[in-house]
């Protein structure tokens, strides 16, 4: 079943989804939508240096998400910029180098298409591996730093005053943020990524009681969002990442719906 | 009452200092815990309370000086004006769990202590100021502190919460045997329900019990000469308390001047 590239491809986004899941709670209570979406946009530069250098594609993304991350870490501490100008000058300017890159290689064939909007058909064996592989490693360092990093997400000073070390917390979930991008990558696209990381997690905001059941819960319908993608993108002949983050938009916006007979929890006098 | 001098202290800062730019916010501070102590830092906007705190607790680095800590010193932290983000679910209950897996007796006991137990299962977006502000401190509760922190802890809360609120920090206290380091920039209260205060204007001004600082001309200049009515102010205010549900009761004169000392 796994020579099936349709059964590949939804092996794969399955296993996306079900990381993006916790990771884009965190996304979500922290803000960082448009951080993430810097680092996603990095993975171009990734890619093309990867070809140059000849390296793994994943091991490229990687590195250069991971390098942004910190360096913006670095850079927000500096103070020069505002943390939204240093998003916007990072963001474009490695989408742009990264294409500039690729197509000073005069001698490599580079499906930019894929890289910037997914390609089920290019999801291999070996995608399936690292993404199962990295995916179990992302979900375990996340289950451990999670304490510290929600504390630090409810307050940095609590989690600091009571020795939580938030900012060891903060820096493993850059990295994370990095291995997931560079694990995605080839499911959704690069331009997409930060939607399948959001857009789930906020879907399940309001079925949610608590961090835990919404991490879960995005997780849950990351997966249904992937499925639902995927069948259409077979069907109809779309590409698979926009496929997706389509079929994850209808999600959402079914969620606004009114639900009959329920409430928020409401304070008992 | 406030423990001997000669007490070890839980946390104490040696001539800290911490410095924005070219500009110190607080140079050459001076200040210890000790357990059963309430040490409260009073000062102007901008004197440098809050950074003093943070450096103690090493949520700043102190650019000079040094803060010494009591082997293993467990902190309860309750922060200034803090806001949860609205899309991170979190009731009550859950936030009481939030750095570590506290059982749920242990939950009701610090929510009944707080008087907030009818609140356990609401979502923390919905309680008022001065409700959140006890969840808070439940929170920082439950760990059992050895030292409990507190950045204005009253902020959003009435004058008749205040009180009570002061009382509630006064009763932990007796009942953990902890330090508390309280920072607060209102007088009237806060003087009197302390055992030590330590008065900041960039440097510590004056310091020592609240009567003998309330009298000194450093503290005087710094607060005008109605900062001098601040223990009188409390102590004509102390012949009741107030309950979390809005109830007042009459204290007997014995017991509220006990509390009143301190």
């Amino acid at each position: 079943m796994l020579d099936d590239f349709f059964a590949r491809a939804l092996i794969a986004g399955a296993g996306v989804a079900l990381m993006a899941g916790p990771l884009g709670c965190f996304i979500i209570w922290r803000r960082m939508a448009y951080f993430g979406d810097t680092m996603a946009h990095s993975a171009l530069l990734g890619v093309a240096l990867a070809l140059l250098l000849e390296v793994d594609l994943i091991v490229g993304v990687f590195s250069v998400a991971a390098t942004i991350s910190i360096a913006l870490m670095f850079l927000q501490r500096q103070g020069m910029l505002s943390t939204d100008s240093l998003l916007g000058i990072l963001a474009h300017s490695t989408l742009a180098l990264g294409l500039v890159i690729v197509s000073l290689m005069a001698w490599v064939r580079v499906d930019l298409l894929g890289y910037l909007f997914g390609d089920i058909l290019a999801v291999s064996r070996t995608d399936l591996i690292a993404i199962y592989v990295g995916g179990a490693v992302v979900l375990a360092a996340l289950a451990v730093i999670w304490r510290s990093l929600l504390t630090a997400t409810v307050n940095g000073e609590i989690a600091q005053a009571e020795g939580l070390h938030p900012e060891r917390s903060r820096l493993i979930f850059m990295l994370l943020m990095a291995t997931i991008i560079a694990i995605s990558m080839k499911i959704v696209g690069i331009l997409l990524i930060t939607s399948l990381l959001i857009i789930p997690a906020a879907t399940a905001r309001r079925f949610a009681a608590s961090p835990e059941q919404m991490a879960v819960l995005a997780s849950v319908l990351g997966v249904v969002a992937v499925l639902l993608g995927l069948v259409g993108s077979l069907k109809l002949d779309t590409p698979s990442g926009p496929s997706i983050v389509v079929a994850a938009l209808v999600l959402f916006l079914l969620s606004l719906l009114r639900l009959p007979g329920r409430q928020r929890s409401g304070v008992a006098s | 009452m406030a423990p001997p001098d000669s007490a070890p202290a839980l946390i104490r800062a040696h001539g800290i200092g911490v410095r924005r730019g070219d500009r110190w916010l607080v140079r050459q501070v001076d200040v210890a815990v000790r357990r059963g102590e309430i040490v409260t830092l009073i000062g102007p906007n901008g004197s440098g309370k809050s950074t003093t705190a943070k450096a103690l607790v090493g949520i700043v680095q102190p650019d000079e000086g040094r803060v010494e800590r009591a082997a293993s010193l467990r902190l309860g932290y309750v922060p200034q004006r803090i806001q949860i983000d609205p899309t991170l679910p979190m009731t009550v209950r859950r936030l009481m769990r939030l750095t570590g897996p506290y059982p749920e007796h242990e939950i009701d006991i610090v929510l009944e202590q707080v008087g907030i137990a009818h609140l356990k299962t609401a979502p923390v977006h919905g309680l008022s100021g001065g409700e959140f502000q006890r969840a808070l401190l439940a929170r920082a509760l439950i760990r059992k502190p050895d030292l409990m922190v507190l950045d204005e802890p009253v902020q959003g809360v009435d004058f008749a919460g205040e009180i009570a609120l002061y009382e509630l920090i006064g009763d932990i206290r007796d009942r953990l045997d902890c330090g508390v380091l309280l920072i607060s920039h209102d007088l009237h209260i806060v003087m009197a329900a302390t055992d030590t205060v330590v008065c900041l204007n960039g440097h510590v001004c004056c310091h020592g019990p609240p009567s003998s600082v309330a009298e000194s001309p450093e503290y005087r200049a710094l607060f005008g000469s109605d900062a001098a009515h601040a223990l009188a102010v409390y102590r004509h205010h102390h012949d009741h308390a107030h309950l979390p549900d809005g109830r007042v009761v009459s204290l007997a004169p014995g017991q509220a001047e006990d509390r009143g000392a301190g």
